[in-house]
């Protein structure tokens, strides 16, 4: 074993002092340590997508980085998107189009399509579908995720155009 | 999947870097972007008692566009695909990179780990064969550059010494029309065949040629027998025949989950004569 470190890392706009093994992945920081329990873990190999976070602007598989390459890093995870009495968005479209069914693979979908959204604001499927293509979904067939993001986009550009 | 235990270190210049790697020997391995070694670690297929963290090397990242073309090895897959300067001058890269893995790993997934890791699954090494680049290395003892052509030994075996660190790849501007074709069975698989090729022509006849193939082989196939068969022909059926008979004389496929021998062979005569095609059409 090797010894404990501390690292910090802002999580959800929250400084957070974690003590624990560089070897640590940020997927069980995430869970163990801070009990977020939104981010999934689905199979643990880097493939599914569940386990999607935002770290320093980056939609990344937090299965597959260590406690010890976030150490200074800021995360948002789906904690920090939306809360059952404001949903974000994407959230109220997920709900609004059937775009979960068993909900396993839904906060890394979301999660990721946010920063997808960011990069891209008016995507077409197309753009959703290839964005998306690190997340997979047993349940929903896809079809309805995409139109989820989609509403979403048109959502939040008309948000975004009131405001303006 | 907990990995083993290891110590963990982020320099903050090349030189404490280098001396991390003096002082532990193969004992310690860098790590980039880590979506192709956090993978091994986990199933203990890769044990590395000293991890060295280039993330916070600044020096190691940028592209720099111009009649060279150079790109800092902790330069991510996704910054190759966003740089428009390098995409209106190589737009291969783009191409390229936008078949690697999926966006997550893109984000993390740097050029220098690609390039450096030895599978043969990788798609970079290929298409830096295809473009003669070469890669700079640098270690206590200096710094040295390595033709991409001369880089692989097997897989996971390759030109740089333990103690040397990549710090950038660098290529001549592409001349004429470049194409990165690749069969996968699913997006974020590696791919079953993939060719790379770069054709100039005058008219209507090749003058030039240059034909890579990854992860039909142990190691990245760089086929002059293929790319010979289109020199001073107009790539016309039969030129482009013969150029898939001498890829096919170069690789060496190996039967895995992707399929059998024969059918691999199959799929990378399929994937060089489109490949061939696109590049002689954009040529
Ligand atoms: C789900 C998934 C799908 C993928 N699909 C593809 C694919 O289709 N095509 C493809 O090409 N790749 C694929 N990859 C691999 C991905 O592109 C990796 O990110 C890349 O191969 C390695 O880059 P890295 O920065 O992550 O390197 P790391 O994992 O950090 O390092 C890889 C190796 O290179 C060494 N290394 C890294 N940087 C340097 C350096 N500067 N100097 C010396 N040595 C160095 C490390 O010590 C290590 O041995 C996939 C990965 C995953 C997880
Ligand atoms: S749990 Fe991280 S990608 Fe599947
Ligand atoms: S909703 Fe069940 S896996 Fe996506």
């Amino acid at each position: 074993m090797s010894k404990q470190q501390q690292y910090r890392i802002k999580v959800n706009g929250q400084e957070e002092t974690i003590t624990a093994e560089p070897r640590e992945l940020l997927i069980y920081t995430l869970r163990e340590h801070l009990n977020l329990t939104g981010p999934h873990i689905g199979c643990e190999t880097s493939h599914c997508g569940a386990c999607t976070v935002t770290m320093n602007r980056k939609s990344v598989k937090a299965c597959t980085v260590f406690i010890a390459q976030a150490d200074g890093a800021e995360i948002t995870t789906i904690e920090g998107l939306g809360d059952p009495d404001v949903l974000h968005p994407l959230q109220e479209a997920f709900r609004e189009h059937h775009g979960l069914q068993c909900g396993y693979c839904t906060p890394g979908m979301i999660t990721r399509a946010a920063r997808l959204l960011e990069e891209n604001p008016d995507p077409t499927d197309e753009d959703i579908r290839f964005g998306m293509a690190g997340n997979l979904c047993r349940c929903t067939g896809y079809q309805n995720i995409v139109k989820s993001i989609k509403a979403a986009a048109r959502t939040m550009n008309e948000t975004r155009e009131a405001a303006e | 999947m907990i990995p083993a235990a290891f110590e963990y270190y982020r320099p903050r210049d090349i030189s404490s870097a280098v001396s991390l790697l003096d002082q532990f020997g193969d004992e310690a391995r860098v790590i980039a972007g880590g979506h192709s070694l956090i993978p091994m670690m986990k199933l203990r297929m890769a044990d590395v008692p000293h991890l060295v963290d280039l993330q916070d090397l600044d020096e190691l990242s940028g592209i720099e566009v111009g009649d060279t073309i150079k790109i800092g090895a902790m330069t991510t897959q996704y910054e190759m695909i966003n740089d428009d300067d390098l995409a209106d001058v190589a737009p291969i890269l783009r191409e390229a990179a936008l078949q690697i893995a999926d966006p997550q790993v893109r984000y993390m997934g740097t050029i220098g780990g690609n390039v450096a890791n030895g599978d043969p699954g990788n798609d970079l090494p290929g298409l830096m064969q295809c473009l003669d680049a070469v890669y700079s290395v640098v270690s206590s003892d200096g710094k040295r550059t390595i033709p991409a052509r001369e880089f692989y030994k097997a897989a996971f075996s390759t030109a740089r010494k333990d103690t040397e660190i990549l710090t950038s790849v660098s290529f001549c501007a592409p001349k004429g029309g470049c194409a990165y074709v690749k069969q996968k069975r699913k997006i974020g698989d590696y791919a079953t065949a993939a060719a790379a090729v770069q054709i100039e022509r005058q008219g209507d006849r090749c003058t030039a040629a240059s034909i890579a193939m990854t992860n039909l082989s142990d190691i990245p196939v760089w086929s002059e027998a293929a790319a010979s068969a289109l020199l001073d022909t107009g790539v016309d059926e039969g030129a482009v025949k013969s150029a898939v008979s001498g890829m096919l004389g170069d690789i060496d496929p190996a039967e895995d989950n992707r399929g059998p021998v024969a059918f691999k062979r199959h799929v990378a005569g399929v994937i060089l004569t489109r490949a061939i095609s696109s590049a002689w059409a954009r040529a």
